[in-house]
């Protein structure tokens, strides 16, 4: 079951997440164990309330677990009982992750292209300013650069946050629900999108989505369903 | 690359009415406290300036409302209580006394003053003693008079505007229905000097009945003189009373301070609601982009990065609100100087706000320190927010 670790993106071990509401105990993620190798495109489906976004936000360096243990590329990141305090995560995610969210959440009042590289004010990796025009070019959103996210249509907006997420040359790109404000035919547009930066990019992707349609995408499609891992699918 | 400020500049375009309305609380506030200090500093300016231009630094009058000593020290009065003229001659002889200049105002109604009329004062001078006591004094045509007792007048800048009359013209004096020849017009002089008509002091004296009496006497004191001592001893003279340029200084300040007093609460109140309208506007703005600043910090943003983000929003709305409020500080010195002198009981003849570059740079550094102060709190609490937290809302 487990791969080389020279191999993975990620490695979770017995990773538990419970929140607390009230005096009530919830447990959001049960001692899940979960490899995704890298270059890989996966998939987690599962109901409301599974706790697939808990996981993912744990996976994404966006949270901490409550026990467990995450490494990725190798590297530990949480150890048993330990907590990373939000400037750590920051500092992790800035070199990992690129996100994409239901909602888009651009500045209405900068441009496309201001928007693309508004990460870079925060935080950019040595040569990545060169490739924005090839991000934007990948997406099909070149000719929409000047444009505000007023003008676009929801598809282009949803493109627009992709070459956010990637401008700064993320290793891994997690998708949470990205499709959840858009038609069947942008969603589709979307889902080829991944693939192809999965595929021609080779950029590990992690997907959650209540679209099995979209799912499907993927090379491996993981289901949850009350914290804990049902399912490992292998698509050919 | 996209600078922070510039995007700190675009989030404040996102809510355009919001962020006018904010700058215009600020601007008010800086408005008022521009002319405010301007006010103070140009108010004291003036009142030095006159108080210098003098030409002496103490005046005996005859005993009675020190108020009214003062203003008729620095303006002029009618002077309804007089001094005997040999009050001049003892007081001349004292050792402390470099010069004495003898003075007698009287004022009269002319109904020709003006539309319905106005009150015409005339100071009579001793053409002995005036003129050295007030050597900055120039003409702008014609000299002081040819003889002690003649009937001629020279009259202030605006004096001369007021009545139309040059060098040569009658200057008729009504009720008495005496005419005097113009033989001098004073230059500019920016006091109240401005506005008199002088009279020999023997004329007047005689047009107007009081023959050796006097209304004031200015006193030049000799260098290193124990001026407090010269004014006890002055006291001891019956029926007089002394009031130097420090007491005339404070008097008036103290007549001012009560408006000030009002003005400064007024200008603490406008700076206070403009803290809070600041603080009220940037919190709503940070409590409406939760989620966009909880994305902004899963996109690598720290909290330092959020903070100094929030903190220029709030600057460039303290600074274009100062400096706006700068700017109609200026453009409206002299509509502010009008109604103050509406307002104020006294007011000294040069200009009452002045505002220079060092208050410009101060007020707008107030300005900034207000906006910086403001904007802690919003921007702390923008920089607390967890991209966590975004996630999950969304996700509810």
């Amino acid at each position: 079951m487990m791969k080389n670790s020279s191999h993975l993106a990620i490695e979770a071990h017995d990773l538990t997440k419970i929140y607390y509401r009230g005096s009530e105990e919830i447990l959001a993620v049960n001692r899940v164990d979960l490899s995704i190798e890298e270059k890989q495109f996966v998939s987690f489906v599962g109901p409301s309330g599974s706790g697939k976004t808990t996981l993912i936000n744990i996976l994404g360096c966006l949270d901490n677990p409550t026990s467990g243990r995450l490494d990725i590329f190798g590297k530990n990141i949480f150890d048993e009982g330990e907590t990373l305090t939000e400037g750590k995560l920051t500092r992790i995610r800035r070199e990992i992750f690129g996100y994409i969210f239901q909602k888009f959440y651009l500045v209405p009042t900068l441009t496309v292209l201001e928007n693309v590289i508004l990460p870079f004010t925060f935080y950019r990796k040595v040569g990545a300013e060169e490739d924005v025009e090839k991000v934007l070019k990948l997406l099909g959103i070149d000719h929409r650069k000047n444009h505000l996210p007023g003008e676009i249509s929801g598809g282009e907006m949803q493109r627009v946050a992709i070459a956010r997420a990637l401008v700064n040359k993320p290793r891994i790109l997690l998708a949470d629900e990205p499709t959840g404000n858009l038609d069947a035919h942008r969603s589709e547009e979307i889902g080829e999108i991944l693939r192809e930066l999965n595929q021609k990019e080779r950029l590990t992707v992690i997907l959650v989505t209540h679209n099995l349609g979209l799912a499907q995408k993927a090379e491996r499609i993981v289901e949850l369903r009350d914290g804990m891992l049902k399912r490992l699918q292998t698509d050919g | 690359m996209i600078s922070i400020f510039q995007i700190a500049y675009k989030n404040l375009l996102r809510k355009k009415t919001r962020s006018v309305l904010t700058i215009l609380g600020i601007s008010l506030a800086a408005w008022v406290l521009t002319s405010l200090f301007g006010f103070n500093r140009g108010y004291e300016l003036s009142l030095n300036k006159d108080i210098d231009n003098l030409g002496y630094q103490m005046l005996v009058t005859a005993k009675g409302c020190p108020y009214e000593a003062a203003t008729l020290m620095l303006k002029g009065g009618t002077g309804l209580r007089y001094l005997k003229q040999e009050v001049a001659e003892q007081i001349s002889k004292e050792p402390e006394v470099e010069k004495i200049t003898p003075m007698v105002m009287q004022a009269i109604f002319d109904p020709n003053k003006g539309e319905s009329g106005g009150i015409a004062a005339y100071l009579g001078v001793d053409p002995k003693t005036f003129p050295q006591m007030k050597g900055f004094l120039q003409f702008k045509a014609g000299s002081w008079f040819t003889d002690p007792d003649a009937y001629e007048a020279v009259l202030g800048y605006e004096a001369a505007e007021l009545e139309q009359r040059e060098v040569g013209d009658l200057l008729l004096i009504p009720e008495k229905n005496v005419e005097l020849r113009v033989v001098g017009i004073l230059s500019r002089t920016g006091t109240q000097d401005d506005g008199t008509i002088f009279l020999p002091l023997s004329t007047v004296q005689k047009i107007f009945s009081v023959k050796g009496e006097l209304t004031g006497i200015g006193i030049k004191l000799k260098k290193e003189t124990d001026i407090s001592g010269f004014e006890e001893r002055m006291y001891a003279l019956p029926d007089v009373q002394v009031v130097s340029l420090s007491q005339v200084k404070n008097t008036i300040m103290t007549l001012v301070s009560t408006a000030k007093v009002m003005v400064f609460s007024i200008a603490l109140i406008a700076v206070l609601i403009s803290i809070m309208g600041v603080v009220n506007t940037i919190l709503m703005s940070v409590m409406e982009r939760r989620q966009e600043i909880g994305i902004l910090k899963a996109m690598g943003a720290l909290a330092k990065d959020i903070f100094r983000l929030v903190w220029f929003e709030t600057l460039i709305l303290c600074f274009t609100g100062g400096l706006i409020g700068v700017v109609l500080a200026l453009g409206t010195s002299k509509i502010t100087d009008l109604l103050i002198r509406r307002v104020l009981p006294y007011t000294p003849s040069g200009g009452l706000v002045k505002i220079d570059s060092l208050l410009v740079v101060f007020t707008m550094g107030l300005i900034s320190l207000v906006g910086l102060f403001s904007g802690l709190y919003p921007s702390w609490k923008a920089g607390k927010v967890r991209p966590l937290e975004t996630i999950r809302s969304e996700v509810e």
